[in-house]
């Protein structure tokens, strides 16, 4: 009993980062109905803001960790709204396999820019924040799982109120459904989609800092593992749908850690995949998706 | 304009093609005996997640060339190191030693440290029949690819079968141990396979198996699987790297019992970033040489090294630089730089006198020597004792 609630925790701990990446891919595919696969490699650039930050900052208090996370998720956002205006906005209204592999270029080109600046190797990521760990009976829950967890849970519900409940997150949805007539309403299109994509970005940024703090080894293509988890996560939750990212994100954390615990440990990411497939042969829109239908 | 264009692209290409032509034809035509040095190729992981390893043991190799140099070089001639990279990527060190055998015409290869990546690299040296000499790849594998692949170090069966399990029964006094392997890496399942063999044979027992992945990074999992077996040590195979992180991640779930693993853990990485050390402390591992050990060669290489590059030396340093000793020898008791006679004299080598002691090869190209365990104490790499075969 206490090995399934410790597998649980960690489980829910890992499920919580790859919903926050998750969160990242579905907003920007909701608004834009295209796949951004620089978002993992926006994530690395999160995390080694985080190494400077920190290595400047020399503290490890609340305070300085929220300062580091703040600066991380700012420059990721400017990051990620450049991206948008130089690869993403010339191809705007051109076909979706040019935006498709732009993306993937912007991705191999954060990738190896990186290992070239910033060095191939691995780096060790400073103690942004106080740790501890508490005992519940042979349970053990590390400070670290707990912030992960609050912090997911905060920037989610921070999103779902800024689309459900202000006037850009209206704007959002607005041009989600019909950019040309949410223009026509008096939306600036441009605005909403740069939003967006600093939105998106901040949230990788977040889950980058996360990461790098739960585990402090850091390198140019530590993106590529967890960004690919993060998107099966935000496909099987519903792609486009906030609430969905979210529960796939933790439903795939769960699974992923009890096989990793289990006899077929080298099974993992094979499962995973095939979780993808079957869950999308039987509700092709995701769990909590809903099929747009084509309006001719 | 556009046959103009056509008429000039066509041009400028059959020219680049020209001048590639010449370019190999000229290095065709070259060969090491009639060229004033005798060249040496090396392949390390100099950059990538070994990138410990390839520092160390280019350095020693490094080392090793240049004081041979300084005396005279070998048959009268300096000996010229070309190095390449191999990023500690599965893949890059075909293409490395392909370029050195093939472009730069080296007489024999150095490398690798990694069993894997020496794997990769011995069919194609034992095809061109070049001598490779692998500092310190321990997987049997490697030597079995062919009679043209050395190594002078000892391997997987002596250290797992002997040396870990030896110090997991005695000096550990457990019983009970925990395995968690890398699969992704030839080295790591080699030697978990035979600690395993060599541990139960020996009267232990394995109370709980799990397994990794080369780019894993959460390990809670499985270590919360092996905590519930309550082992009485967790022995990890594995590469410094990772071993930092499990380590680190252990204690976080409260498992106290101590940990312990091979050469794979020989970096000063490994106790690097914040709470490493702590996570570490009192764990050993075995290894070919520890800088405290006291022969007069030994302590010459280590005031040299530290001299040279401002670090005190590794075991990867250590068997870097006998590597090029082992070469030396051989080329100069063949009398001449034909992969053929060098592989003949290396089958020979006997005694020679080294950092990590004297190194003997055996029927089967490898090296009878000593392993030593090193404690990790107070943030420093403590030798603990020796282990003779």
């Amino acid at each position: 009993m206490t090995e399934f609630l410790q597998q649980l925790i960690n489980g829910l701990s890992v499920g919580s980062m790859y919903a926050l990446i998750a969160l990242g891919y579905t907003l920007v595919y909701g608004v834009l109905r295209f796949i951004n696969f620089a978002h993992s490699d926006v994530f690395m650039v999160g995390a080694f803001v985080g190494f400077y930050a920190g290595l400047n900052i020399h503290q490890t208090s609340w305070g300085s960790g929220v300062l580091v996370m703040i600066a991380a998720m700012l420059v990721c956002a400017a990051l990620g709204i450049l991206i948008e205006r130089l690869a993403y906005r010339p191809l705007r209204g051109r076909s979706q396999l040019s935006v498709l592999i732009t993306a993937i270029g912007m991705s191999l080109l954060l990738e190896n820019a990186g290992q070239l600046i910033l060095g191939p190797n691995e780096k060790s990521f400073p103690e942004l924040f106080p740790s501890r760990t508490f005992d519940f009976g042979g349970v053990v829950v590390s400070s670290k799982d707990i912030v992960v967890v609050l912090v997911t849970a905060s920037l989610l519900a921070l999103l779902q109120f800024i689309v459900l409940k202000t006037k850009i997150g209206t704007a959002m949805r607005a041009v989600s459904f019909n950019s040309q007539a949410a223009s026509l309403m008096g939306i600036n299109p441009n605005l909403v989609i740069s939003f967006t994509f600093g939105l998106g970005s901040a949230l990788a940024a977040a889950g980058g800092i996360l990461w790098a703090y739960k585990f402090p080894k850091i390198d140019p293509l530590m993106g590529m593992a967890p960004g690919l988890t993060a998107f099966i996560a935000a496909v099987i939750g519903g792609i486009g749908n906030i609430p969905g990212a979210a529960l796939g994100g933790l439903l795939i954390g769960i699974i992923e850690t009890f096989v990793k615990g289990s006899r077929w440990s080298t099974w993992t990411e094979a499962i995973s995949f095939v979780l993808l497939i079957l869950i999308l042969l039987f509700r092709p829109a995701g769990l909590l998706g809903k099929l747009q239908p084509e309006k001719v | 304009m556009k046959r103009f264009l056509k008429f000039n692209l066509a041009a400028a290409v059959s020219a680049l093609v020209l001048i590639t032509q010449s370019g190999c034809n000229k290095s065709a035509g070259d060969n090491s005996a009639a060229s004033d040095t005798i060249k040496v190729g090396e392949f390390a992981s100099l950059t990538g997640s070994e990138a410990a390893f390839g520092r160390s043991s280019h350095n020693g190799t490094v080392l090793a060339v240049e004081q041979i140099n300084t005396n005279g070089g070998v048959l009268g001639k300096q000996l010229e190191l070309i190095t390449e990279d191999d990023q500690s990527k599965d893949g890059e060190s075909a293409t490395a030693v392909k370029k050195l055998i093939s472009r730069d015409k080296v007489v024999a290869i150095l490398g690798e440290v990694a069993s894997g990546r020496s794997l990769e690299a011995a069919p194609i040296c034992q095809e061109y029949k070049i001598p490779q000499i692998s500092p310190s790849s321990t997987n049997p594998k490697v030597t079995q690819m062919g009679d043209y692949i050395f190594r002078v170090c000892w391997e997987d069966k002596f250290q797992g079968g002997v040396v870990m399990t030896k110090f997991a029964l005695n000096s550990l006094k457990a019983k009970r141990v925990a395995l968690l392997t890398d699969v992704g890496s030839a080295y790591s399942a080699g030697l978990a396979s035979y600690f395993k063999e060599g541990f139960t044979a020996g009267g232990g027992e394995i109370v709980a198996e799990q397994k990794f992945t080369k780019d894993d990074k959460d390990f809670k999992a499985q270590l919360t699987a092996i905590k519930s077996a309550n082992p009485d040590a967790i022995a990890i195979p594995a590469y410094y790297g990772q071993v930092t992180l499990i380590a680190l991640q252990a204690r976080e779930l409260g498992i106290t019992v101590p940990l312990f693993g091979g050469d794979g853990w020989e970096a000063p990485e490994l106790i690097e970033g914040p709470g490493a050390a702590a996570a570490l402390d009192g764990c050993c591992y075995s290894t070919h040489f520890s800088p405290e050990q006291d022969s007069p060669k030994a302590r010459q290489f280590v005031a040299d090294y530290q001299k040279r590059f401002g670090v005190i030396p590794d075991a990867m340093g250590a068997l870097g630089y006998d590597s090029v000793l082992a070469l030396v020898d051989s080329i100069k008791r063949a009398g001449s730089t034909d992969g053929s006679k060098i592989r003949d004299a290396l089958a020979t080598l006997k005694d020679l006198d080294g950092a990590t002691g004297k190194t003997t090869l055996d029927e089967n190209r490898n090296a009878r020597k000593p392993a030593v365990i090193i404690e990790i104490k107070d943030g420093k790499f403590v030798y603990k004792e020796t282990v003779n075969p």
